[in-house]
């Protein structure tokens, strides 16, 4: 049996599909959308097999977005290779049915068997609501159940109910579909009529919700607001990067002693070069991002059950208007500060899918933590540590600069994107319900993060996996003569490339040293350091860094560290980021067009800071 | 019966009530406002968001820059909409 979960945003619709499947999710996209498909299974009671879809939010089936347009294509079972649902429940927050009850009135017309879940039931209750059940049920015509997802065995109810729906086939059997995108006259009157049934079967709250209005006037306030969500950026800034650190040091350190013991283990050779460099720190250097992973995620479920995430929206929308970004961009681009990865990850919070595909193409340009390691390097070998106007520290303040120029280009590309890409897309105006605030609920949250944590390890063992092994190939074959006198490296494919782009890099200031280093800087920025010390002989070890620093410092003129610099603000350097662009896009064309216009970009600004360098005498 | 204390109250476009402005909504008129989306479009999806004729309207909060967007109590729900968007709906 197939069940489809419709609703309106905020209507628990979430809660109620991790309260039923449990664990038992899969996410994927829709094939060709950038629209998340959320597929669980459960047994009733009974003993049916049921497998759920959780269909995106949406206020009717008018399908004006490509999430919409699912939820309408799936019900009509008009989207191949989706079973059309033998059983739709549509899913209401018992203390706001207005918005719901009109949808029931327009799902009627599509003959799909129809069931209203009267979800956090309880809630209304404590409010002093009341709803004829019965009543209700016989004015829309559809059986209704009432459900409390959050609470154990709050959705009894409703399973029993569904056995007796399938089992009896009856009551709302399968009808002609009779549904026709509704005219603003038919929308108007539909409301109208849900209004009527609400005063006949629903009394208004006795109590209302005085808890939301008194958070919101602190939380929305002009200046109060916009403090308290800088607060909490800054807690989850915090997290991010300094309670994520240990967790990251005891895997890297875990991954160091596996690839150790390979090392002892086996003969030095192909083999344990492999499973050494290829496969345990190409693995490793990706999953050591797991703990800012769920941190990040961690935070942003709990903002979004809370309620907060419209609310920082509300705060943001303006300030990011003017760059062309939705208010809810805001969190997925300063997650991208951590990393790109789960940044773009997140930007499955903006509904609408032009938003969400230039927040996903502008989150690369934030600066990264994995692009630390080499701006420290250069910054540290060229840039004086002196002080301008006695308080400023030069060193300090380059790094600045690195980190507003990618802020500035990012929120210039998202300009650009809207003018000249985009265009053909409705702009989505800002037009957002405000739900009322509820506490989030641990087992809610914590399957939000499992699935999540599962799904960028699916990733990491698949197309990040194959990236990493291509690129150990380029960097280790051919292999060295046995007379060899220079690093391995430097006889490799990786060299060959890198022999074959230095003249290419050259009017950027780049020898080929450096186009070597940057291919194993495709695994991850921060890679390019090690790449570096390995190309220019340098013998690892704690120091090695201080060591590169001071043999860059010798054989690279200012203009080329300041050009390197530029190049690393822009360059589309990072293997795993392109990966998660095609999979979260659905398809390789963005993953391009990513590529592409980073590459142009870092060429430029690498062209212009080492003409300008060389011309005021830095070369 | 609940309207009469509210016909003789000049029409206003919600995108230009200040906060704590409360009123009821006399009708939508999408050609008037400046919006992107086209005049059954924003109608539509004001529709779909509970602002329907008759309904009980409040401007709850109003944003930092320009004080936009406003948060707007609808009935029982609070909606969060650009005064631009806002200018179709006429209240009194």
């Amino acid at each position: 049996m197939h069940l489809a979960l419709v609703g309106t945003p905020n209507s628990g619709k979430t809660s109620l599909f991790n309260a039923l499947t449990g664990s038992r999710q899969k996410v994927a996209n829709y094939p060709g959308v950038t629209v998340e498909r959320k597929e669980g299974s459960f047994v009733t009671p009974l003993g049916r097999q049921i497998s759920l879809v959780d269909l995106p939010g949406t206020y009717s089936l008018r399908g004006r977005s490509p999430d919409e347009e699912i939820t309408r294509d799936v019900v009509l079972g008009r989207t191949a290779g989706e079973a059309m649902p033998d059983l739709v429940l549509c899913v209401a927050d018992s203390t706001n049915l207005r918005l719901t009850i009109r949808l029931v009135l327009e799902l009627k017309s599509t003959g799909r068997p129809l069931m209203l879940v009267l979800n956090m039931f309880d809630i209304a209750t404590r409010r002093g609501v009341t709803v004829d059940v019965a009543k209700l049920s016989e004015a829309l015509g559809v059986p209704v159940v009432t459900s409390i997802a959050v609470r154990k065995g709050g959705t009894a109810d409703l399973l029993r109910r569904t056995d007796e729906i399938i089992a009896a086939q009856a009551p709302v059997a399968f009808q002609q579909n009779r549904w026709q995108p509704l005219t603003v006259a038919q929308l108007r009157a539909t409301q109208r009529e849900a209004d009527r049934i609400i005063a006949a079967t629903i009394s208004l709250p006795t109590k209302p919700d005085t808890w939301t209005a008194r958070v919101d006037a602190w939380v929305l306030h002009p200046i109060a607001g916009l403090l308290i969500l800088l607060l909490l950026l800054f807690v989850m800034f915090q997290a991010v990067f300094a309670w994520a650190q240990p967790l990251m040091d005891l895997l890297q350190a875990a991954f160091d002693a596996v690839g150790q013991l390979v090392q002892d283990t086996l003969p030095a050779g192909l083999l344990q070069s492999f499973l050494q460099n290829g496969v345990i720190s190409g693995v490793g250097s990706v999953i050591v991002f797991l703990p800012q992973i769920v941190i990040i995620f961690l935070f942003i479920l709990l903002l979004e059950d809370f309620g907060y995430m419209a609310r920082a929206a509300f705060l943001m929308d303006r300030i990011m208007g003017g760059a062309g970004l939705h208010g809810r961009a805001f969190i997925p681009l300063l997650s991208s500060f951590a990393c790109a990865i789960p940044g773009i990850m997140a930007t499955r919070v903006i509904d609408n899918r032009r938003d969400r595909l230039t927040t996903i193409l502008i989150a690369p340009l934030m600066t990264c933590s994995a692009r630390i390691p080499v701006y420290t390097l250069i910054i540290s070998a060229f840039i004086p540590s002196r002080l301008i106007w006695g308080w400023i520290n030069l060193q300090g303040l380059v790094m600045f600069g690195l980190y507003a120029v990618g802020i500035a280009s990012a929120l210039g590309v998202s300009f650009l994107i809207k003018f000249f890409m985009l265009r053909d897309y409705a702009p989505a105006p800002f037009m957002l319900e405000l739900p009322d605030y509820k506490l989030p609920r641990a087992r809610s949250v914590a399957i939000g993060v499992y699935t999540r944590a599962k799904m960028f390890l699916q990733r990491a063992g698949t197309t990040i996996f194959s990236m990493m092994v291509l690129i150990w190939f380029l960097a280790s074959f051919p292999t060295a003569p046995a007379s060899a006198t220079d690093p391995a490296i430097n006889y490799s494919f990786a060299a060959m490339i890198g022999k074959a782009i230095a003249p290419l890099l050259a009017p950027i200031g780049f020898n080929w040293q450096i186009a070597v280093a940057l291919i194993p800087g495709m695994a991850a920025r921060e890679v390019a350091v090690a790449a570096l010390g390995t190309v220019y002989a340098i013998e690892g070890g704690k120091e090695a860094a201080d060591q590169i620093g001071q043999v860059l410092a010798t054989k690279w003129s200012l203009a080329t560290a300041l050009s390197l610099l530029a190049w690393y603000i822009f360059a589309p350097q990072c293997a795993s980021t392109l990966a998660v662009i095609r999979r979260e896009t659905g398809s390789s064309k963005w993953m391009a067009v990513t590529f592409a216009y980073m590459l142009v970009l870092a060429y430029l600004a690498s062209l212009s800071t080492y003409n300008i360098a060389c011309a005021l005498g830095a070369g | 019966m609940a309207n009469n204390g509210h016909d003789d109250r000049p029409h206003l476009p919600l995108g230009l009530a200040k906060r704590g402005y409360a009123g009821v909504i006399h009708h939508i008129a999408a050609g008037d406002a400046s919006s992107a989306l086209s005049a059954v479009e924003l109608e539509s999806r004001l529709i779909e968001l509970g602002f329907v004729e008759g309904a009980r309207v409040q401007v709850l909060h109003e944003g930092v820059i320009g004080r936009d967007p406003i948060a707007v109590r609808v009935e029982n729900v609070t909606i969060a909409v650009r005064r631009r968007e806002a200018m179709a709906i006429i209240v009194a």
